[in-house]
C-alpha cells in the first residue's frame, strides 16, 4: 500500500486548468522525483499536498485511508513536510525557535527554554549535522537553512518530505552532503518528492520519476527505464536535439564593448579585470559567494564600487546607482527575480515598460497604446504564457515570469547585458528559448556576461570562461578549452 | 496580428468587467443606502441643500486625504498633515495681515503660495530621514504633527490669527452662482488632477512600483529617491491647501483646527480602497471613501444619533469598509 496516494486531481486557476486529473503515488521510503516545465502544475500538485491549495476535485489517501487536507495544519498532521525553494524561515529568529516554530514545548504560561534545546540538539545529533543554535537564521548560509527547514520537518514527524530545487543554491559538496542526508532519512523510512530542473543530479538520488506535462502526469517508471533524453522529450512534448545552440564565432576584429579595470567594492569585489568584445558571451564560473553577482552588480551600479573603471564603447562611465548604469547602456538581470527583477502586483505590461518608461511617454504623461503595441510585441516574440498583459506577473509560472524580466531589458537600448543565473528554476523549454534569445543579441552586437552555477552551461554558452574566486578573476578559459575539472579546481582554490 | 488586437481587446473586456464588479458594487451600495436613508429621515437628506452641504463638510478630509494617498500607495504614512493644516493656517492669516496687498485676487494667490510652499516643505523635511536613512515615515512624521503644532502655537500665541481682509470669504462661504460651493469645486480639481497624476503620468506609475517593490524599481532605473520625496511634498502641499480652505470658512488661521484630521484622512484613504501595505489604490476611491464617511456623519446629524454614538459607528464602518474591500480581493483573486 502507497504511503502517499493522489488520485484524479483537479485544479483551475481563473482561465488556467493547472491540473487536470493528476494521479500520483510515492511508497514509503522513496525519493519520487517529480520533473516537468514551469508551468506544468508540479507546483501547484505539491501545494495542494502541504494544504496551502484546495483540490477542486480528486481523492487524496495516506497509508490507504481517505483523508482531506483542509491547511498546512492538517497536512503536517498527516506527517507532510514542505520545503520550498525560497524557504519559511523566520530571519530574525534562532535555529531552535525556528525549529519549534508553533510547536513550542511550554512550562505553564512559559515557554520552556531548556526542553527546546533539547528537542533540537536531539534531531540535529539524530541527522548527525551541526548548525549554530543560537545564530538567527538569517545569518546563516543557504545550505544551513535548508538544513534547518529538514530538522524542522522530522521534528514534526514528517514521513514524506517535499522538496523544492534544494540543490537550486547549493556548491557541489553542499549537494553531496544533502544527498547523503536524503539516503540516510530514506533507510529510516522517510519518503520524499524531488523537484528538480537538474536532470543530470536525478540518476544519484531518484528511485522513480513521474513527469508532468500541461496539468497531466504523463509518466511514472523507475530511474532505470527512464533515460535522460526520453525523460527531456516526455517533458516538452518534443525532442531537443542539442541542449545548447551554436554561438556565432567571434569576429577576429570584433571590437571590445565592456572594459572593466580593477573594480572594487566593499560587496566582495576585489579588482575584478576583464573585457567583453561586440557579440561576445563571457562566462563567469564560481562557486557560490564567490563574488560572481557581486561583480556584475557593482558594473550595473546596482552596489557602488569604491574604485577601478568601467569602459563602454571606449567611454569611461561613472556608474553612481542603476539609472546611471541603464543610461550607460547596461542591463542587468537579477537572479531573483522576485525579488529584484519584478513588481509582482503590477501587470506584465507595467513590468515590461517600467525601466524605459520615458520611451513610452509624452511629456509626463504614458502613452498607452504605445505601451500596449510594445507589451504585444513582447509576448510574441518571447512566448511569454499570458491571458494578456494586463495579466498580473504574480500569477504566471516561474519561466514566463524570467521573459517578462528579459522583455523588460530587450526593449531598452543596451550594448552590455549581465546576465546573472538566467535559467536558475526555469524549464528545459524556457531555458532553451533564454539561450536562443542570447544568440539574438549577439547578432545585434550585444556584449554579455553570463554569471551561471550550472557548470554545462558556462561551458555550452560562452566564448570564454572566467572562473572567478574571492572577487576577483582567477582563471580565463577560451572556448572548448576548459574542462569542467580545471574549473573546479580553480574555482576552489585548488589549481591557480 | 490582427488576433493579438482581439486578444487585447478580450483582456480590456476582461479588465472593464472587473472593474464594474469593483466599483459597482460599492456604487450599488451606496445608492441602497441612500434611499434608505431618506426615506428614514423622512426626505430631508434628498435636498439639494444637504447635499450640497455634505460635499462642504468633506472638502478639507477629501483634499488632506489624496495626497496621503500617494503616501500611502508608496508604503509609507504621514501622520503630520494634521498639524501642517493648522501650521499652514496660522502662516497663511498672518502672511494675509502682514502684506500690504490690499485685499483681491493677488493677495489670495499670494497667500495661497505662502502656504503650499510652507506645506510642501513641511512635506520635503518629512522625506529626508526617510530617504536618506531609511528611518520609518511613521515616525518621521509623527515627529513634524509635534513640531508642527507647536511651531502654528508659537506663530499665532496659541489663539487663532482673524484675517483682516475679507477677500477670503469668497473661497470659504461663497459659492458658484450661489450653489456650488467653491470649496467644493477646488476638491474636484484637485481630485481630478492627482486622479491623472497618479493614472496617467509616469510618476503616478512609479509610485505604485515604489510600494509594490522597492528593490526592483531602483533597479530599473527609478529615482526612487525623489519620487518618495516628491509624494511626502505632495501631501504636505494638500495639506497646505485644506489649511487654506478652513482658513477661508472660518476667517482665521487657528492652531486646533486640524487635531486628528489625520487620522480621518487615513481612514478615507483605507475605506476607498487603498492598501496600507502598498502598491495598490486610487484617488477616485479615496474620493468615495471621504464622500462615505461624510455622508455618514451627515445622516446621524439627521436621524440625531448623539455624537458618541456616531464615533462607533464610524468605526465600525471604517473595519466593515476595510474587511468588505478584503472580501472582494479574494473573491477576485479566485
Amino acid at each position: 500500500m502507497p504511503l502517499l496516494a493522489m488520485s484524479g486531481i483537479v485544479k483551475t486557476f481563473p482561465g488556467v486548468k493547472a491540473l487536470d486529473g493528476v494521479s500520483f503515488e510515492v511508497e514509503a521510503g522513496e525519493v519520487h522525483a517529480l520533473v516537468g516545465e514551469n508551468g506544468a502544475g508540479k507546483s501547484t500538485l505539491m501545494k495542494i499536498l502541504a494544504g496551502a491549495y484546495i483540490a477542486d476535485g480528486g481523492t487524496i489517501a495516506v497509508d490507504g485511508k481517505p483523508v482531506t487536507i483542509a491547511g498546512p495544519k492538517s497536512a503536517e498532521a498527516l506527517g507532510i513536510g514542505m520545503i520550498y525553494q525560497e524557504f519559511n524561515l523566520v530571519p530574525d529568529l534562532s535555529v531552535i525557535e525556528n525549529i519549534t516554530l508553533g510547536i513550542e514545548p511550554m512550562r505553564g504560561l512559559f515557554l520552556d527554554r531548556k526542553a527546546a534545546l533539547q528537542r533540537a540538539v536531539d534531531i540535529l545529533n539524530e541527522l548527525d549535522i551541526v548548525l549554530p543554535l543560537d545564530r538567527p537564521a538569517r545569518r546563516l548560509a543557504v545550505a544551513q537553512q535548508q538544513l534547518v527547514e529538514i530538522a524542522k520537518c522530522l521534528v514534526r514527524k514528517a514521513r514524506l518530505i517535499v522538496m523544492d530545487e534544494p540543490t537550486a543554491a547549493l556548491t557541489e559538496r553542499e549537494t553531496d552532503a544533502l544527498f547523503a542526508l536524503i539516503a540516510k532519512l530514506k533507510a529510516q523510512g522517510v519518503a520524499f518528492v524531488y523537484i528538480s530542473h537538474r536532470l543530470e543530479e536525478l540518476p544519484r538520488i531518484a528511485d522513480r520519476i513521474t513527469v508532468i506535462r500541461d496539468g497531466r502526469a504523463i509518466v511514472t517508471r523507475p530511474l532505470a527505464q527512464l533515460p535522460q533524453n526520453e525523460m527531456i522529450r516526455l517533458m516538452v512534448g518534443r525532442s531537443l536535439d542539442a541542449h545548447f545552440p551554436d554561438l556565432p564565432p567571434l569576429a577576429a576584429d570584433a571590437r571590445v564593448v565592456l572594459d572593466v579595470k580593477d573594480l572594487t567594492a566593499p560587496t566582495n569585489v576585489n579588482f575584478a579585470t576583464f573585457v567583453v568584445h561586440a557579440g561576445e558571451i563571457v562566462g563567469m564560473a564560481g562557486l557560490v559567494g564567490a563574488g560572481r553577482t557581486e561583480i556584475v552588480r557593482a558594473i550595473a551600479g546596482a552596489d557602488i564600487p569604491s574604485s577601478g573603471t568601467v569602459t563602454i564603447d571606449g567611454t569611461r562611465v561613472i556608474v553612481r546607482d542603476p539609472r546611471s548604469g541603464i543610461r550607460a547602456g547596461i542591463a542587468l538581470i537579477t537572479e531573483d527575480r522576485k525579488a529584484q527583477g519584478l513588481v509582482l502586483g503590477m501587470s506584465v505590461r507595467e513590468n515590461t515598460t517600467l525601466a524605459h518608461l520615458d520611451e513610452y511617454s509624452r511629456g509626463p504623461f504614458i502613452r498607452r497604446r504605445a505601451e500596449d503595441a510594445i507589451t504585444q510585441r513582447e509576448i510574441a516574440e518571447l512566448h511569454i504564457r499570458t491571458p494578456s498583459g494586463e495579466q498580473i506577473v504574480k500569477n504566471l509560472s516561474g519561466g514566463n515570469q524570467q521573459k517578462v524580466v528579459l522583455a523588460k531589458w530587450l526593449i531598452g537600448h543596451a550594448r552590455v547585458f549581465l546576465f546573472d543565473e538566467p535559467t536558475r528554476g526555469v524549464d528545459v523549454g524556457a531555458k532553451a528559448e533564454i539561450y536562443g534569445l542570447m544568440v539574438e543579441l549577439l547578432k545585434r552586437g550585444a556584449a554579455i556576461v553570463m554569471v551561471s552555477s550550472e557548470l554545462p552551461e558556462v561551458l555550452g554558452m560562452s566564448h570564454r570562461v572566467l572562473v572567478v574566486r574571492e572577487g576577483a578573476i582567477r582563471a580565463e578559459f577560451a572556448r572548448g578549452e576548459a574542462t569542467p575539472d580545471q574549473v573546479i579546481a580553480v574555482a576552489a582554490g585548488v589549481a591557480a | 496580428m490582427a488576433d493579438v488586437v482581439q486578444a487585447t481587446k478580450a483582456a480590456r473586456g476582461a479588465h472593464n468587467r472587473t472593474l464594474a464588479i469593483r466599483v459597482g458594487g460599492a456604487v450599488l451600495g451606496f445608492l441602497a443606502l441612500v434611499l434608505v436613508v431618506n426615506v428614514l429621515t423622512h426626505g430631508d437628506f434628498l435636498t439639494i441643500g444637504n447635499i450640497t452641504n455634505v460635499l462642504r463638510q468633506i472638502t478639507f478630509n477629501c483634499i488632506t486625504a489624496v495626497g496621503q494617498t500617494f503616501v500611502i500607495i508608496t508604503g509609507g504614512i504621514d501622520l503630520s498633515v494634521g498639524s501642517l493644516i493648522e501650521l499652514t493656517g496660522v502662516v497663511m492669516a498672518l502672511f494675509a495681515n502682514a502684506v500690504p496687498l490690499d485685499g483681491g485676487v493677488g493677495l489670495v494667490i499670494a497667500t495661497l503660495l505662502v502656504g503650499i510652499a510652507v506645506g510642501c516643505a513641511a512635506g520635503f523635511v518629512n522625506a529626508l530621514p526617510v530617504v536618506r536613512l531609511n528611518l520609518p515615515p511613521f515616525i518621521t512624521t509623527l515627529a513634524m504633527l509635534q513640531i508642527a503644532r507647536g511651531l502654528a502655537f508659537i506663530l499665532s500665541h496659541g489663539q487663532p490669527v482673524p484675517i483682516a481682509s475679507n477677500a477670503f470669504n469668497a473661497i470659504g462661504t461663497g459659492a458658484l452662482f450661489d450653489r456650488i460651493p467653491w470649496a467644493v469645486l477646488w476638491m474636484l480639481a484637485i481630485v481630478a488632477i492627482f486622479a491623472v497624476v497618479l493614472t496617467r503620468t509616469r510618476f503616478g506609475r512609479y509610485v505604485f512600483a515604489l510600494g509594490g517593490n522597492e528593490e526592483a524599481a531602483r533597479l530599473a532605473g527609478i529615482n526612487v529617491k525623489r519620487t518618495k520625496t516628491l509624494v511626502y511634498v505632495i501631501s504636505g502641499g494638500c495639506a497646505a491647501v485644506a489649511g487654506m480652505l478652513l482658513m477661508s470658512r472660518f476667517a482665521s488661521g487657528s492652531p486646533q483646527t486640524g487635531i486628528g484630521s489625520e487620522l480621518s484622512a487615513i481612514a478615507a484613504v483605507v475605506v476607498g480602497g487603498t492598501s496600507l501595505a502598498g502598491g495598490r489604490g486610487s484617488i477616485i476611491g479615496t474620493f468615495f471613501g471621504a464622500l462615505l464617511i461624510g455622508v455618514l456623519n451627515n445622516v446621524m446629524n439627521l436621524l440625531n444619533i448623539e455624537s458618541y454614538t456616531q464615533q462607533i459607528v464610524l468605526g465600525a464602518v471604517i473595519l466593515l469598509a476595510v474587511i468588505l474591500d478584503e472580501l472582494r480581493k479574494r473573491y477576485l483573486a479566485r
